[in-house]
């Protein structure tokens, strides 16, 4: 019986024990709840014995898996059961001899519940520590192999060339980031015109009843998974790409960084059109009766009047759309290439930071060699940048907001 | 004069009017013929999936066939029918002794090159079958029936005989770990933060948090999971537990920001009337602030679900992209989930597989249109207007 057994048979042993006891409390102080004066419902005496009893072997549970998951101690699970019983027993006499009219029942259980809550909203907490500790430090890994300026500066990847003693001009990232950069503008250069462009009809042009089935029907194109569009892109678009290049006399891959790029446009639309259809409503109406007073066109107006007022918001809605673009995984994975490739030219294969991500880590190399180890140095850049982004974005939306409310 | 100038300034003003409001309509007709083209291209693509080459043909259940399976069946027929599905035999004669001895003529599964054959797509059947196919289709040996293998069966080397049901099962294994984890957490979060947490530092450090672990490629979750849940704590690799741990940090954001909106909707009037009539600030919360922003807590979780189960890029870092025939009986078996299936069959270069993936994904995207349509349903149903 290992610790997590004994876990197991703590909650299906103790626990209905504990509720059965909590719930006899509360019918004892229900049954003389008319003739004495108690400070809490009966209820509450009974959540009262029933933490008295689990809370301390809980925290005895946490205490010895997180001692055992550091592997600084270990019990065996019979020791802990045995222990959690005792326990258990103790705080149910201990509660169970407090129980009286003036105990105040009430706000000892709001407390317990406040500090559950509290700890829960530490969690968000630590996963963000977890993330940023956990690639940081194999990244620190990476970095006492291969030196960080070499890492940023070189334009040549080649991790499979690469073994754990000579590493030296293998790990140059400028091509990997090159084509991210590609893929990302030509993903912006789809969805941007486009999505602004829908949000200004939505806003400013179509009827009511057009605006209920566009914007919907848009958002279902944010809700298809990303290996979907992934499998759109590798077996229809890519292969109508190499087709129309074809026909204009230019030679197009496959794995072209076109394909991915559009791909991920289309997928990006809607969070652009959503966002600034929000911003650009948000623009109060008396800027447009205004304009439209001194009469000029509706277009004028959206061009001179309301786009401008609207701009930081539509600057924040574009930012997110980068960071998600940069981040986007399964388009690439399935339609761009592998190779690092530094080139202008979008008909050529190129690779994504992504994409060397999964590919490091998906392969068989040990954890600690030096190719697995430079997805986390991937990672910790892509990491950094989109947090940039998001700060950026977060700090625009706010002047925007303090603008207009 | 002068008004000549201003008519051909008015003629010019209203053609660029014209110009950008027919640009701003060709961009919506744009994205939405991408939606219609994307459905059109999927649904051409995967509906053939769900129908299957069946052939009839003599069973022999004998001792000989016992032994080497490939006896049950005549020998021009071996080379069209599936040896995925021969291979069965020899267990189901040992599970049923009682047709022992007898030939039954009964409809098999064909080759995937077989099937494709028959409808019409790319294969690399050899021209003597293909005569041998078409004789049976004259006589009405052959036929396209519904696909049950590809419900009823995991993955399979065998492409007719790939199926989608391991794939489902690690699906939901990863969703009730991840409602198990994110749904009371997200809830407990949003719940403190929005009713009880004081405005200081603290809460303002965790509302930037969160706000950022929203932004964060999903990847990245990934690389969280391999080195903290796998290497640190010893999760196993590619278990439903690791997958749906890893999810469950991805969707907690999403889970709070909605939640905290729908706690938000719910007018302050409400938690002063409780206040007043003597209730503590949590049962104010508990009894009437929670139960009135439960359709839009639901919503949200519902959305963030979705949003999970077609996630795959984390997935895939922490190992669920294993080739997996079996479905998971536990948490901590190798399991594989629906999304990275279908990456799985995008890779494989045998044509049969691609229409499979096409299905798969036509089961995936109703199920998350499904999802969402439910959770639409469910805000309009429930949702208080104040």
């Amino acid at each position: 019986m290992n610790i997590f057994d004994s876990i197991f048979y703590f909650c299906i042993s103790l626990l209905p024990v504990a509720a059965i006891a909590a719930w006899m409390i509360r019918g004892r102080v229900h049954a003389q709840f008319r003739d004495t004066h108690w400070r809490s419902l009966p209820a509450h005496y009974g959540w009262y014995i029933f933490i008295c009893m689990i809370l301390p072997s809980s925290v005895l549970f946490l205490l010895v898996s997180t001692l055992h998951l550091l592997t600084l101690y270990s019990a065996s699970g019979a020791t802990l059961l045995s222990a959690a019983f005792l326990l258990t027993l103790w705080g149910g006499w201990y509660g169970f001899k407090n129980i009286n009219p003036d105990l105040c029942a009430r706000e000892f259980v709001e407390s317990v519940i406040r500090y559950l809550l509290i700890s829960a909203a530490f969690i968000s907490i630590l996963t963000t520590i977890g993330i940023v500790l956990a690639i940081i430090f194999e990244a620190i890994h990476f970095f006492k192999i291969v030196s960080f300026w070499e890492f940023i500066t070189g334009t040549h990847w080649a991790p499979d060339d690469a073994t754990s003693g000579n590493t030296s001009g293998m790990f140059g990232s400028i091509p990997i980031f090159a084509g991210t950069f590609m893929i990302t503008i030509i993903a912006m250069l789809v969805a941007v015109p486009i999505g602004i462009l829908s949000a200004v009809f939505m806003s400013e042009y179509a009827s009511e009843r057009v605006r209920n089935t566009a914007k919907p029907a848009l958002e279902i194109l944010a809700g298809i998974p990303t290996v979907v569009y992934g499998f759109f892109a590798a077996i229809t678009v890519s292969p109508l790409v190499v087709k129309f290049a074809d026909s204009v006399g230019l030679q197009a891959d496959y794995t072209n960084a076109l394909t991915p790029g559009i791909v991920m446009g289309i997928m990006i639309i809607p969070f652009i059109s959503s966002l600034s259809d929000d911003v650009i409503r948000a623009v109060p109406r008396a800027l447009r009766d205004g304009s439209l007073a001194l009469g000029t066109t509706i277009s004028e107006t959206v061009k001179y009047i309301v786009l401008p007022a609207a701009l930081p918001g539509i600057i924040a809605a574009i930012l997110l759309g980068v960071s998600r673009a940069l981040g986007e995984t399964m388009i690439v994975v399935m339609a761009a290439g592998l190779r690092p490739n530094l080139t202008w030219n979008p008909l050529e294969g190129m690779t994504t930071v992504t994409v060397r991500i999964v590919d490091a880590l998906t392969g068989d190399q040990a954890f600690d060699s030096p190719e697995t180890l430079s997805a986390f140095g991937l990672g910790l850049v892509l990491l950094v940048i989109t947090l940039l982004l998001n700060v950026v974005s977060i700090y625009v939306t706010r002047r925007f907001r303090s603008q207009y409310e | 004069m002068n008004n000549i100038t201003a008519t051909k300034r008015t003629k010019r003003r209203y053609l660029s009017e014209r110009l950008f409001k027919g640009s701003a309509i060709f961009a919506l007709s744009l994205a939405a013929s991408f939606l219609i083209f994307f459905f059109y291209t999927m649904i051409s693509q995967g509906l053939s999936a769900f129908s299957q080459a069946e052939i009839l043909v003599d069973v022999h259940y004998n001792e000989s066939s016992k032994k080497s399976y490939k006896k049950a069946i005549a020998k021009e027929h071996r080379s069209i029918v599936s040896r995925g599905w021969t291979r069965t035999l020899p267990l189901y004669m040992e599970a049923h002794p009682e047709v022992m001895g007898t030939t039954t003529s009964e409809w098999v599964t064909a080759t995937a090159d077989v099937d494709q054959y028959l409808k019409g797509k790319p294969n690399r059947l050899k021209s003597k079958d293909k005569r041998k196919v078409d004789a049976l289709q004259k006589e009405g040996k052959i036929k396209l029936a519904f696909n049950t293998n590809f419900f009823t069966r995991g993955d399979s080397k065998m492409a007719e005989l790939a199926g989608i049901k391991s794939a489902v099962i690690g699906s939901i294994y990863v969703l009730i770990v991840t409602i198990l984890i994110a749904l009371p957490i997200g809830v407990m979060t949003a719940v403190y933060l929005e009713e009880f947490a004081p405005d200081n530092r603290t809460t303002q450090m965790i509302e930037v948090n969160i706000n950022n672990l929203a932004a964060i490629p999903s990847i990245l979750f990934g690389l969280l999971g391999l080195a903290i849940f796998i290497n640190f704590f010893g999760v196993p690799r590619s278990s439903a537990l690791v997958g749906g741990l890893t999810l469950a940090l991805m969707t907690l954001p999403v889970i709070i920001i909605t939640t905290r909106a729908a706690l938000r909707a719910v007018p302050h009037s409400i938690r002063e009337a409780a206040y007043g009539l003597g209730a503590s600030k949590w049962q104010a919360v508990f009894h009437h602030v929670l139960p009135l922003a439960l359709p839009g807590i639901l919503t949200g979780s519902i959305i963030g679900l979705a949003q999970a189960m077609g996630e795959t890029a984390p997935l895939l870092i922490v190992g669920m992209m294993a080739y997996i025939p079996d479905s998971p009986g536990s948490f901590t078996e190798a399991a594989t989930v629906l999304p990275a299936q279908i990456f799985t069959w995008a890779g494989e270069s045998i044509r049969a597989y691609e229409e499979r993936t096409a299905a798969a994904i036509l089961v995936l995207l109703s199920i998350l249109l499904s999802m969402n349509s439910l959770a639409i349903w469910l805000r309009k149903r429930f949702e208080t207007r104040w």
